[in-house]
């Protein structure tokens, strides 16, 4: 089992950090790779660019902790779990953790690493919505 | 119309792995005939011993500390240099088929360029950065990806499910359950990452590579110029050649290589000459690198493994020349041959029993520094054969293929265009080459440094969870030419040791502008 963490300060508030990653459906909008996604109940089957459909089950979906879990259920993994947290720091900026256990570790890695590139993905467009004078 | 200009790859190939280089199994006449009719570089050093940050040099003309790429998987920046764009915006038609791995492989959403293409389709817009101008990706009009044997959502993968499905499971599972890069053994010695696959040859991924670089070939006019990348996935392991083909080379009949130490003792004291984390890998107890298999322990590695793991891999160089021919013929058909120059390397070498050891890792010794390299000259630019032995630099390849093109390098390539002759090395200075080795994996960080001259080649590690930044090499290369006897600590080479530092000071400090050292998002 290993777990990779990625986290960043983002300069807009908590709230909207939260309001970019909070819905399930939505993911195909800031992870990267991910082309489309359908919703059945909590399970989630996101289609990729490369072709293939990876399903996943959601676990949390928390407003008040800003925390939101899921774990992709494809055989490939024995376990998996990310978490995607948002902590408010003040009233216009917050920091946003995104962590992935997994095993085998390999893939901790390998998921970690287009986490990165979300977490980044929602910083951007969070931040750009602050830019646009959203409060 | 300009000259032509087609690039050869192959992947973790020896320097002696070709017939005009002093290989015993491998027939290359092609390959060979390059070399007589060309230049041979005898003293090539890649600027990194796995694949991502040197090919990143390949195409960036930069070392990895420059390009950002600094280790196999870290991507390297969509924006960054490419010797491809630059030829493209000359005007050059231009194409990658075969082995990129500028990307990383491990992708499971394909959200690298790389992964994505073979299902998106040839050729797309799709990515948000296409701005018209650059090509498909990285400056090439066309790409066509393969990789080792099946993996991979690439193009030779899929044209295989497509296709040849019942061909697949012949091939070797490159990682294991767990996703590390398999230890499993086979063949007839159980040697890890060997196995006998009945794939037919025609369907194998090194005539593939060809047949779909002489069909890209096909589509050019005749006055048109071009940059054609054709990338050999092997003879990197898996060593799974097509079953058909092992009557070529007996593995009974090969012999254990020199750098080899056939008594256990002298080995591991040979080994222990050298820093720490040779002998942790040797014994099992360190995994420092994704590279080579977590499960590999070389200290159990047999003679008759090494023996058979190299005739595969002589197998595969020699399916390799003949796939070589075959382009060559395509490109004579075309009266193309007076006006296209070939370049021919690989982009790091294979230990292939060395030391008791295989695969690679931070081990900078010629088993995989050493490497082929040889320049054809299109015959119309009139450059004579050559034999080229100072010390020269695959970072040199960019700045070689805009001096054949007729233009000059930008200012972010790094390195000067290869020299055509010994006199020519000697006036441009090509006097030391420099590789470089950065990885973290899982806390085990590893940092290394080396610099080979015509007398010596000097290694030093920086500090990290291995090495507390004391402990180096230097071996005396034309004594020592299997690298056996380290005078790092010898206190009659203390000057040497000041000088060649020195040159590793100069390279960490050379004031160019630097890509963001990229983010590791896999392990390879």
């Amino acid at each position: 089992m290993a777990t990779v963490r990625y986290e960043r300060r983002i300069a807009a508030p908590a709230d909207i950090v939260w309001d970019v990653y909070h819905r399930p459906e939505t993911i195909h909008l800031w992870f990267p790779g991910v082309t489309s996604c359908s919703m059945d109940g909590n399970i989630r089957t996101l289609n990729l660019a490369n072709g293939i459909s990876m399903p996943e089950e959601i676990m949390t979906i928390d407003p008040v902790l800003r925390r939101f879990q899921y774990r992709v259920t494809s055989p490939l993994y024995r376990f998996h779990l990310g978490t995607i947290d948002t902590i408010a720091l003040s009233d216009d900026e917050c920091m946003l953790i995104y962590s992935t256990t997994s095993d085998p570790d390999v893939l901790a890695l390998v998921i970690g690493g287009g986490t990165y590139h979300a977490m980044n993905e929602i910083a951007r467009q969070a931040e750009a919505r602050v830019a646009e004078g959203e409060k | 119309m300009g000259r032509k200009i087609l690039f050869i790859t192959t992947d973790q190939q020896r320097f002696d792995t070709i017939g005009v280089n002093g290989g015993l199994y491998s027939r290359t006449p092609n390959i060979d005939q390059l070399a007589r009719t060309g230049i041979n570089y005898t003293r090539a050093q890649p600027s990194s011993v796995v694949c991502m940050p040197s090919r990143a040099s390949m195409l960036t003309g930069q070392f990895p500390s420059t390009h950002g790429a600094w280790m196999n998987g870290v991507p390297l920046a969509v924006n960054a240099p490419s010797v491809a764009a630059e030829l493209h915006d000359h005007g050059y038609k231009t194409s990658l088929i075969g082995k990129a791995h500028f990307e990383p492989f491990l992708d499971v959403f394909g959200r690298y360029t790389e992964n994505a293409l073979a299902n998106l389709g040839i050729p797309t817009i799709e990515q948000p950065w296409f701005d018209g101008r650059m090509g498909v990706h990285r400056g090439f009009d066309h790409l066509e990806f393969a990789t080792h044997g099946i993996a991979g959502n690439l193009h030779y993968a899929k044209w295989m499910q497509q296709n040849h499905f019942d061909a697949i499971g012949g091939f070797y599972q490159v990682l294991d359950a767990d996703l590390n890069v398999n230890a499993a053994g086979g063949g007839d010695t159980g040697a890890p990452q060997v196995q006998i696959n009945p794939v037919a040859r025609d369907l194998y991924h090194t005539d593939w590579v060809a047949d779909r670089t002489i069909a890209w070939l096909d589509t050019l006019a005749t006055d048109d110029d071009f940059f054609c990348w054709m990338s050999f996935p092997d003879p990197h392991h898996p060593w799974d050649p097509p079953a058909s083909e092992l009557h070529r080379v007996n593995w009974r009949e090969v012999d254990l290589p020199e750098g080899y130490i056939a008594d256990a003792a002298q080995r591991e004291a040979v080994i222990d000459q050298k820093a720490r984390h040779w002998r942790e890998w040797y014994d099992g107890r360190v995994v420092s690198n994704y590279e080579a298999p977590a499960k590999f322990v070389p200290a159990n590695l047999t003679p008759d493994q090494i023996r058979e793991v190299n005739a595969m891999n002589a197998i595969e160089v020699e399916l390799i020349d003949e796939a070589i021919g075959r382009v060559l013929a395509a490109v004579a058909a075309r009266g193309w041959t007076d006006d296209i120059d070939i370049i021919f390397t690989t982009d790091h070498g294979e230990f292939q029993g060395d030391f008791g050891l295989l695969f690679k890792g931070p081990y900078h010794v010629d088993s995989l520094m050493r490497l082929p390299l040889i320049w054809k000259p299109a015959p119309s630019a009139g450059i004579a054969p050559a034999v080229v032995r100072e010390p020269v630099s695959l970072v040199s390849l960019a700045a070689t293929f805009l001096a054949i093109s007729g233009h000059n390098a930008p200012y972010w390539v790094e390195g000067q265009a290869l020299p055509v002759s010994s006199a020519d090395a000697e006036d441009r200075g090509f006097e030391a080459t420099i590789t470089e080795w950065d990885s973290v994996l899982f806390g085990v960080a590893v940092h290394v440094r080396s610099v080979v001259t015509t007398e010596y080649l000097y290694t030093e590690y920086l500090s990290g969870a291995m090495h507390d930044g004391t402990e180096g090499e230097l071996y005396v290369l034309n004594d020592d030419p299997l690298q056996h006897s380290n005078r790092f600590s010898d206190p009659a080479f203390a000057a040497v040791r000041r000088e060649l530092s020195a040159r590793l000071r100069a390279h960490a400090e050379r004031p160019n502008e630097r890509a963001t050292p990229g983010v590791l998002v896999a392990p390879v």
